[in-house]
């Protein structure tokens, strides 16, 4: 696929603001609240696999599966608080990536229930083929004919995805900003600094904290829901832990603790993870496209220790706000 | 069904054996330099594939391959140590958890880019069987056999009686009071990463010749039954690990036995040792022989 294909680079970017939808998750759960969620990626799995279930065996009509989705979600976040409010950050950490692959360990082994190792394609069995998004594919046509007016012969469903995934994303962003500056934010943000000041001064921590969670979780359902309706399939291998720290990688790129460097870091995070794939000069021609891939993960853990090592604050961030000290 | 029990009693204690000498190894990175090593399983990893270079590529008997993976593997470890994890000592938790987890991620993908996505063996016998009446055990899992009856007494004897061992020990313990009895922190702290990564080294041929084949997620794909294992065993004690990881073992294969209420389905172990992961950390943090104290 060429460089200048606009088709490729509308698709990226419907990546990129599905992937900050996903990171302003984290960011709630993360940044505002100080909670190390390694298993972000659980949220996403559980939401799409909960809708996609719904609709191809029941006929559920999208939205209300997509509601279930979501909260399914919910419930997980309820889950994972048990151990989110109890321990401490490193071990929040391990037991969160733990919870995760249990998801994905799951979902891989009980193919009856989940398709199995080939995922969502095989969710009516073997020999049928499942599809879950024929009802989003109306919607986004819907949406095309709105925007055609604006972006006249360009308009496609693609560009639409984009639209629709982007102006969600603002919205979103912009829902965060106003509930950080609330007296909500500021207590989770005081949470964050020194639990044992907010207790003195008689916020119950255990209800913010699982707040945040839950709020967390609802916009990593979304995210998962946007993601799945976008690739069209799905199996339990895209819901990797890996998948949690380029939400991390986000956050750090633009700026730990800056809501609004979001949708830079997630361009910047798209560009670099889909701009590789043209960088096939000398020296990196010496790798075949298939190990280009691999190089992609591995600029992705540099970057993380690069950042965490020269600037932790990410590009925007702000040194004097950073929860990275605990 | 007694001959199926014995044959899983001998598998745990293969798989018990590799989570115990990679377990000890964790937790006392984790009790002296506090840190929870995200990167430890593709330590196994980059072993495994230097011991596949030694064994099959330069031709070497699988114990000089060995050798050299716990050599490679103990550098590697020390390497990153004073390249990337000492000079960023300042950063906390949860920071130093996201840079270990960047490693992990640079290493694994530097071994599937150099050695490539393929499933690959050691070259070791696959085909034969050795008949043991009760068990039957594959050259892969006798050369496992082998290497545990070398290594784990003399990791044994390393924490008990030499002075480095009682010194890892001893800060793994309590800090403060090693430092003030005069053990050097800084030195044990360099020590305890050759340690663990020699260790991984030898976890990671040893998870090679067991599983047969491997590809470059191997050492991911047991990291978190290593934490398992630094927790079951109580964060910074080694000999709790040792203990930990044999538990663990036996009692991942065991849990599978037919004559046990038909058994666990075995592709849920894993689910199975995760969950015990998060109820250990949730209500006995200090693992299954710790005294209850503040961590």
């Amino acid at each position: 696929m060429g460089l200048f294909n606009p088709a490729f680079w509308t698709f990226v970017a419907a990546i990129a603001g599905i992937y900050a939808i996903m990171a302003l998750g984290l960011y709630v759960q993360f940044s505002l609240a100080g909670l190390p969620n390694f298993g972000h990626v659980a949220f996403m799995a559980v939401a799409a696999y909960t809708m996609a279930i719904l609709v191809v065996r029941y006929a559920t009509p999208l939205l209300l599966a997509a509601t279930a989705g979501i909260a399914a979600s919910v419930c997980l976040a309820f889950i994972m608080g048990l151990p989110a409010l109890r321990l401490r950050s490193d071990y929040l950490a391990i037991a969160t990536v733990a919870g995760s692959e249990i998801i994905r360990y799951l979902a891989l082994n009980l193919p009856d229930f989940t398709g199995g190792p080939i995922g969502s394609i095989g969710l009516l069995g073997p020999g049928d083929i499942a599809t879950y998004n024929h009802d989003w594919q109306a919607f986004l046509d819907k949406a095309k004919g709105v925007i055609e007016p604006l972006f006249g012969r360009i308009a496609s469903r693609d560009l639409a995805m984009a639209v629709v995934v982007w102006a969600a994303a603002f919205a979103l962003i912009f829902i965060g900003w106003v509930l950080e500056r609330s007296p909500w934010g500021r207590v989770l943000k005081a949470i964050r600094e020194d639990e044992t000041a907010a207790m003195a001064v008689g916020k119950n921590i255990v209800a913010f904290k699982m707040q945040a969670l839950v709020l967390g979780a609802i916009l990593g359902g979304l995210a998962g829901l946007l993601l799945a309706w976008e690739i069209g399939v799905f199996n339990p291998d895209d819901y990797q832990p890996t998948l949690t720290f380029y939400a991390y990688l986000i956050l750090i790129l633009g700026g730990m603790n800056r809501i609004w460097a979001i949708p830079l870091g997630s361009v910047l995070f798209s560009l670099l993870y889909t701009g590789t794939r043209f960088l096939n000069f000398y020296p990196l021609s010496l790798f075949d496209s298939g190990s280009r891939a691999f190089l992609r993960l591995f600029l992705v853990g540099l970057l993380l220790v690069a950042f965490m090592a020269f600037r932790p604050e990410g590009l925007l961030g702000n040194r004097h706000q950073l929860l990275l000290e605990k | 069904m007694l001959q199926q029990l014995a044959q899983l009693v001998v598998n745990g204690l293969i798989t018990g054996t590799i989570l115990a000498l990679t377990g000890v190894g964790a937790t006392l990175v984790f009790g002296i330099q506090r840190i929870a090593n995200f990167a430890h399983g593709e330590y196994l990893t980059f072993g495994a594939y230097v011991g596949l270079f030694l064994n099959v590529d330069a031709r070497q008997d699988l114990a000089v391959a060995t050798a050299g993976a716990i050599a490679a593997t103990a550098l590697l470890a020390l390497g990153l140590h004073y390249a990337v994890l000492r000079p960023l000592r300042r950063l906390g938790l949860v920071a130093t958890s996201l840079v270990t987890v960047g490693i992990g991620l640079m290493l694994r993908d530097v071994v599937f880019m150099v050695a490539g996505p393929n499933i690959r063996q050691l070259n070791i016998n696959q085909m034969v069987v050795f008949d043991l009446k009760l068990v039957r055990i594959s050259p892969g899992q006798l050369a496992a056999v082998a290497m545990t009856i070398v290594i784990v007494p003399a990791v044994a004897y390393f924490l008990a009686r030499t002075p480095i061992g009682k010194s890892m020990r001893a800060v793994a313990d309590n800090r403060d009071l090693a430092a003030i009895s005069g053990v050097n922190v800084d030195r044990i702290g360099t020590y305890v990463w050759l340690l663990a990564g020699g260790l991984a080294g030898v976890g990671g041929v040893m998870f090679a010749v067991v599983q047969g084949t491997f590809d470059p997620n191997l050492g991911f794909q047991v990291l978190l039954l290593i934490f398992t294992t630094v927790v079951l065993g109580g964060i910074g004690s080694a000999y709790g690990a040792l203990a930990a990881g044999f538990i663990l073992g036996l009692a991942m294969e065991v849990s599978t036995w037919g004559g046990f209420a038909g058994g666990l389905d075995p592709r849920f172990k894993p689910v199975l040792a995760f969950l015990a992961l998060i109820g250990l950390l949730l209500c006995r943090p200090q693992g299954l022989f710790g005294k209850a104290r503040v961590l």
